[in-house]
Parts: C-alpha cells; sequence; structure tokens
C-alpha cells in the first residue's frame, strides 16, 4: 500500500490522464474548428460543437482537482508553481476564460452565420493556444529551472526564463498536437457520414505524424534543457517497457485509422496518450517541481492528506456511475442527426 | 496604486463577478425544478416551457460560473501564494468537496439538459433536484473556507506556522454556521426577486399573460419568503461577528468608543481621524441588544484595538449600511406581498406593486455585493483574522497592475454579453400565451 503523499500524486496523475483524454479531445476540437475546410467544413464544425457539447463543464473538474489536491496536499509546491509559473498560468486562465465563454456564447447567442463565426473564431484561437500553454507549465516543472529561493534574483531569472525557453515550447506544441490528434480519433467515431469519417481520418493520420516529430524534438531538446528527466526516461528498466508499449499503440492506432476502425483506433489513441502521461508522470517521480520540490517535502498536514483520499474515494463511488450515466444519455443525443 | 492593492482589486472584481453566476447556479435551479414539479402535478405545459426557459438560463449563467470559478481557484496562488501555502492544508478539504458538488452539478446539469426525452420523467425532475441541491452544497463548501478566515480554528500555533491541523474542526468555525445560512437566503431571496422583477416588468405591459403570470408567482413566492427571513438569519450572524470579531463589529457601526448600551446607527460617516460618526441617526442601546439580545450589553469599540489593525472603517459601515437598506426594502416589499396574498388568495398583480417589484428587483445582488465587501474589508487588515497579515499573503511577482487591467476588460465584455444573452431570452419569451406555449415547448426541445 503507497503512502498518502504518494496514493495523492497518484490521484493526481490518474486526474491529469482523464483531463488529457477528454478534456484535451475538447481543446483538439477547437483546433479542428479552426482549420476546418472544404466544402464540409460547416458540418465539420457543427460535427466537433455536437461532440463537446454537454461535457465540457463537466472536464473542467479534473482539472480542478489537480489544483485541490496540489494545494491541500502540497501546499508548497502550490506556493512554488504559482510564484514562478504566474504568467504563463495567467495566460492559460484567460484561454480558459475565451474557450468556454466563446462555445457558451456561440451556442445560446443568435444563429446568424456572422456572429457564429465571432464565437467560434475566438473559441477557436483559445483552443490553439490553451493547450500549449498547459503544455508550457508541464515542460517548465520538469525542467529544473525554477527555483524556490527568489532573493536578489532579477525579474527575468524568476519569472520568465523557467518557462520561455524551446523546450518548453517544444512541450506545448507536443501537447497541442496530441490533443488535436485525440480530437480527430474521435470524430471519426462520432461523424455520421462516410467522407466525414474520411476528412477526419486524414487530419488524425496527419496530426499523427506532426505526434511523433515533436515527441523527438522534445526527447532531443530535454538531454540539454531538461537532464534530469531524460535521464530518468532514457535509462530506467520501466522506461523501455512503458516506451515500448506506447510504441505499440501509436502503431495499433495508426493502422486502425488506416483500415477505418474507428472504435479500435479511439481505443488505442487514449491508450497512447495515456501511457505519454504516465511515462513523463514515472520520470518526474518523486518532484513535483524540479528540481527542489518533491512530494516528501512539499507535503502539507497528514490529517489533511487522508481525509483527501477519503473524500476523493467516496465521491468517486457517487460520482463515477453517474457520469458514465450522462455519457450514456449523451451518447444517446449524438447518434441522432444534429438538428441545428 | 501598489501591487497589493491590484491584487486585492482583481481578487475582489473576481469574486464580485463569480457570486452572481454562484447564487444564480443556487437558486434558478430550484425555481426550475419547482416549476418543473408543477407541470408533472398539475399537466399545466405553460409550467413546462417556464421550465424550459429557466433551464436555458442556467446553462448559460452555469458555464460562466464555471469558467470563472476556475479561474478563482487559480487566482488564490497566483496572487495570495503564501495564504495557500499556509492555509492549504487547513481549509483544503472544503474546496475539494466544492469540486466534488460542482462536479455533481454539471454532470446532472447535462443529464437535465439533454436528457429531456431520454430519461424518465421522476428520473428528470430528480436529476434538477440534484443540481438544485448541489448548487447549495457548492456555496456551503466555499463559504465554510471563507468562515475559517474571519473565524480560525482547526489547528495550533507554533511560533507562526499551524501544527496539529484538523481540517474538521476547521469546517466548523464559528463563524461557518452563520455565514452559510445567510448566504443561502440571500441567494433564493436576491435571484427570486431579480426573476420576479424581470416578469413583472412583462406583467405591467401583458397583464393576462399565462406564462409570465404564472413564472412571477414562482418567483415571488421564494423570493419573498427568503427576504422575509434574511434578517432572521442576519440576527444570528451578528451575534456570531460580536462574539468573534469585534473590531468588524465596530467598524460595521462606526462604535469608537467601548460602552454598555451602544447605540445602532443608521446612516453616518465614520471619521477615523476624529474617532466620531456624524450624521447618523442613533437608535439608543439597540446595537447591545442586537449583538447581545441584552439592551446593557457591552460593545467594544475601535479604540480598544491597535490602530494598525483596524479595517477601512468608512467603506465597511457604508457598504453595511447599504446591505441592511436593500434587505429592508426587499422585506418590506415581501411583506406586502404576503399580506395581498392571504387577504386576496390571489397573485398580487396590482400595477402599482408590480412597478415596486420591478424596482426593487437589483436590490438583492446589490446586497449580495456590499455584504461581502462588509465580510472581506472588515476582515482586513489580515486574510486570517489574527494570524495572517494580507499584505504578507501577496505574490512578489511585480507589475500586477497588467493583469488586474486584462482581467477587468475580459470580464467586463463577458458581463456585457451575457446581459444581452439574457434580455435576448427574455424578450424571445415575452410574447409567449397559453395557446402557442405548448408549440414553443416543443420547438424549445429540439434546441435544449
Amino acid at each position: 500500500m503507497p503512502d498518502a503523499p504518494l496514493l495523492l500524486a497518484i490521484i493526481m496523475l490518474v486526474a491529469l490522464n482523464l483531463y488529457a483524454i477528454m478534456g484535451g479531445a475538447d481543446y483538439g476540437g477547437g483546433v479542428w474548428d479552426l482549420l476546418a475546410v472544404g466544402k464540409r467544413a460547416k458540418e465539420q464544425r457543427d460535427l466537433i460543437a455536437g461532440a463537446i457539447g454537454p461535457i465540457w463543464e463537466a472536464n473542467h473538474v479534473w482539472l480542478i482537482l489537480v489544483v485541490v489536491i496540489l494545494f491541500a496536499a502540497f501546499p508548497l509546491a502550490f506556493s512554488v508553481v504559482s510564484i514562478a509559473l504566474h504568467i504563463p498560468l495567467t495566460l492559460l486562465l484567460l484561454g480558459i476564460i475565451a474557450r468556454g465563454t466563446a462555445f457558451t456564447f456561440r451556442k445560446y447567442d443568435s444563429t446568424k452565420d456572422h456572429v457564429q463565426r465571432r464565437w467560434g473564431r475566438i473559441f477557436a484561437v483559445a483552443s490553439l493556444i490553451t493547450p500549449m500553454l498547459l503544455g508550457i507549465v508541464v515542460g517548465a516543472i520538469s525542467q529544473g529551472t525554477i527555483t524556490t529561493d527568489i532573493a536578489g534574483k532579477s525579474f527575468g531569472e524568476v519569472y520568465v526564463q523557467p518557462w520561455c525557453n524551446a523546450f518548453c515550447f517544444a512541450v506545448g506544441g507536443f501537447a497541442l498536437v496530441l490533443f488535436s490528434f485525440l480530437a480527430a480519433v474521435y470524430a471519426t467515431v462520432f461523424a455520421q457520414s462516410e467522407e466525414l469519417k474520411t476528412d477526419f481520418q486524414r487530419r488524425a493520420l496527419g496530426a499523427q505524424g506532426a505526434c511523433a516529430c515533436l515527441a523527438l524534438l522534445v526527447f532531443l531538446l530535454a538531454e540539454k534543457s531538461a537532464p534530469g528527466l531524460r535521464e530518468s526516461l532514457a535509462n530506467s528498466s520501466w522506461s523501455i517497457v512503458l516506451q515500448a508499449a506506447t510504441a505499440i499503440c501509436a502503431i495499433s492506432s495508426s493502422v486502425a485509422l488506416l483500415k477505418r476502425k474507428f472504435h479500435v483506433a479511439r481505443f488505442f489513441a487514449a491508450g497512447q496518450v495515456s501511457l505519454i502521461l504516465w511515462g513523463w508522470g514515472l520520470a518526474q517521480f518523486p518532484y513535483l517541481v524540479r528540481p527542489d520540490t518533491t512530494i516528501n517535502n512539499a507535503q502539507g498536514a497528514a490529517s489533511t492528506q487522508t481525509l483527501l483520499i477519503a473524500a476523493i474515494a467516496s465521491g468517486a463511488i457517487l460520482l463515477f456511475p453517474s457520469f458514465y450515466f450522462l455519457l450514456k444519455v449523451f451518447r444517446h443525443q449524438i447518434d441522432q442527426p444534429i438538428n441545428k | 496604486m501598489s501591487d497589493l492593492i491590484f491584487a486585492r482589486a482583481q481578487m475582489g472584481f473576481s469574486l464580485a463577478f463569480h457570486i452572481i453566476f454562484a447564487v444564480a447556479g443556487i437558486a434558478l435551479p430550484l425555481m426550475m425544478v419547482i416549476a418543473e414539479a408543477l407541470w408533472l402535478k398539475t399537466g399545466d405545459e405553460t409550467y413546462k416551457t417556464i421550465t424550459k426557459r429557466w433551464a436555458r438560463g442556467t446553462a448559460v449563467l452555469f458555464a460562466v460560473g464555471a469558467v470563472s470559478g476556475t479561474v478563482l481557484s487559480f487566482e488564490l496562488g497566483l496572487l495570495w501564494p503564501a495564504f495557500m501555502k499556509w492555509s492549504g492544508s487547513i481549509i483544503g478539504l472544503p474546496f475539494a468537496l466544492e469540486g466534488y458538488a460542482f462536479f455533481t452539478e454539471a454532470i446532472f446539469l447535462g443529464i437535465y439538459l439533454y436528457g429531456w426525452d431520454k430519461v424518465s420523467r421522476s428520473m428528470h425532475l430528480m436529476s434538477g433536484c440534484i443540481v438544485a441541491l448541489s448548487g447549495a452544497l457548492s456555496a456551503v463548501f466555499v463559504v465554510t473556507a471563507n468562515a475559517w478566515m474571519n473565524a480560525p480554528t482547526g489547528f495550533t500555533l507554533v511560533g507562526n506556522l499551524p501544527t496539529e491541523i484538523d481540517p474538521i474542526k476547521a469546517m466548523c468555525s464559528p463563524a461557518a454556521f452563520p455565514q452559510v445560512l445567510h448566504m443561502l437566503i440571500a441567494a433564493y431571496a436576491a435571484i427570486g426577486l431579480l426573476a420576479a422583477g424581470v416578469h413583472a416588468f412583462i406583467l405591467l405591459r401583458d397583464r393576462q399573460n399565462e406564462f409570465h403570470r404564472r413564472a412571477f408567482g414562482i418567483c415571488l413566492a421564494l423570493g419573498c419568503t427568503m427576504a422575509i427571513l434574511e434578517p432572521l438569519s442576519g440576527d444570528i450572524l451578528a451575534q456570531m461577528v460580536a462574539k468573534t470579531q469585534p473590531v468588524k463589529l465596530a467598524a460595521l457601526e462606526g462604535q469608537f468608543d467601548t460602552m454598555r448600551g451602544a447605540p445602532l446607527r443608521i446612516g453616518g460617516l465614520p471619521d477615523v481621524t476624529k474617532a466620531e460618526t456624524p450624521y447618523s441617526i442613533e437608535i439608543p442601546k439597540l446595537l447591545s441588544f442586537l449583538a447581545h439580545h441584552d439592551f446593557n450589553a457591552e460593545i467594544q469599540g475601535l479604540k480598544d484595538f491597535p490602530r494598525e489593525n483596524w479595517p477601512p472603517v468608512l467603506w465597511v459601515h457604508l457598504n453595511f449600511q447599504l446591505m441592511v437598506l436593500c434587505g429592508s426594502i426587499m422585506g418590506l416589499v415581501s411583506m406586502c406581498a404576503a399580506a395581498i396574498y392571504l387577504k386576496t388568495r390571489k397573485l398580487p398583480d396590482n400595477p402599482l406593486f408590480l412597478k415596486a417589484v420591478v424596482a426593487i428587483s437589483p436590490l438583492g445582488l446589490v446586497a449580495i455585493e456590499s455584504g461581502w465587501m462588509v465580510t472581506e474589508l472588515g476582515r482586513q487588515p489580515w486574510v486570517v483574522t489574527g494570524i495572517l497579515r494580507t499584505r504578507d499573503a501577496v505574490t512578489p511577482m511585480p507589475g500586477l497592475a497588467l493583469p488586474f487591467f486584462m482581467f477587468l476588460l475580459v470580464y467586463l465584455i463577458l458581463a456585457v454579453v451575457v446581459v444581452i444573452l439574457l434580455i435576448r431570452e427574455f424578450s424571445r419569451s415575452a410574447d409567449l400565451h397559453v395557446g402557442t406555449a405548448s408549440a414553443q415547448a416543443s420547438k424549445d426541445s429540439d434546441h435544449a
């Protein structure tokens, strides 16, 4: 049985995982909204809007869960991240606001085309920037340039350098293409017509190619920028197994896409993204924020951690069935043609 | 202005913005399920139309509230990292529980909005009830965390750091129950009467409109009941403040001298340099009675406390006066409504009364905003009463003016858009009549 801090760290990673494969697809959907082209552009956009529908508000909860666990169980880490990454986190928030509200307003505002397009544009651009920033934040906490001791350091050293560099941007780009990939694969399942399925099949394969390139780029940049992380990724025994599994998922999802087995592709695509995330999590262990902050030295009161785990466990027992029920009700909805 | 002021201002307007959506998320779902229950009971399709209208309103407001709430969870750290580091372990639990309540609300709102024809009627109604309940629970947890900041419990101070942390005890701060009660009732009163005002506005032009008559009836019943109850919860809250935060009470009332049989002041402009509150009407001994239920009880004045621990007395006092004024007017109009109803047994719909309801409709929100100003400004200079000063909790990040103006701009745009969308919803519903209601309802179900 793992101890409380480790268990909470695992729960955070699970929450991030769920955020990536569900919320991530919402972001990716926005990217395809932006890139919708050709004579089926409107159908593509409607498909994405229909697929995001009621879930996106719920999906934010995974991110909130991470934030809440971080400040309740590891208050020191929360404070360190909030200070050093003030700028990207603030921009991330602006992105979340713009995206969420633009999507809702598009749904409830006038159905006139130019109004719809205006909200759609904001939604799409914010969908592009927000996952980039998420990736940048993940890159920054893995890199080992965030110092807890800020006395006597310049503004640039404390607030800009930890995240404003090639490695972090590469991780941001990687997050973006991964989410776009997921969204495109999901869309191949939801699409009603064969033409639409083909549109998103092509997009998914293209995004898969981009994922491979960016993964390589991140790995190469890590040698100089994030040596601790890379060391852990390259030289651990678990890492080989995990990377092999990730590669198998990636190949399987690509083959399934090519063969138009879209349900199979969805399964492997979600697996691929999850494994990449868990690989990162294991490589990051035991750090929350490299180079100083770990799950042991950042932890708060033990009593709170125990209660937090109890609350999360009992909440999960109630909420997972409810969430499943919502997805079932919603599945019903998208099996019917969208009437706008 | 200093970075500290910008940080406080940004936190302030973020909360002021969010609270409107939060209270709507508490009260609108309740109104929505009341209307749905009436539809199921009477079979009257007008109630179904009302339900669907309010469900649309709930959806828009919930979405904006979800986003502004997510922003707040980050802002706590971005603006006040030292506060979160200090108290994260102590009040993290209610925030985690709030996350669950929010998730429950989101899930069941999804089922409610998209499940009209897909789940059974009773399951649908129950989903609505869960939305209403979890909306209220969210408020319970968040206000509990705030109550702890006002009257901290559940830990032992060793040096400057908390030890022996007991998060359950921290949630049972003496301020928790009175604050939660006052907030929940305020939410129902404010949103009930606000919505009543909107329907009254249309009824003034079209008195026989059944859609608006029935909607008005539900809003009025909820809003008036709660507006009449609110002063009672205020009394419980005032006694708690007197006991746990005497300096806040003194600032609320502009009471500078410690005395027995202290008067209640109506109006007045506290002057901290002269340590007096001129231009007020004083009702002898009433403050002592309200605070301790004893006309001769001693009230501690501001002079009993070190000057550097005084909150901004003028602003606390004025906001308190404003809150009480708004609440009193709402209470009076509500009593009129109750009197008319008890005498005639009919919906109070004479034009004068309708005009009065329209006129007071925004006051509930004004009272909520000013009430929170009282709570938050009244706790200054502390972020955790008596323990952690606000100026020690702020982020070392310089240049906080920039995010302040960025967020201000974004929130202003959001506010304008939400108002435009809601006005459009209302004006769309203005023409609804009984005959067209069912047709409209079936049209809505395609859209919902």
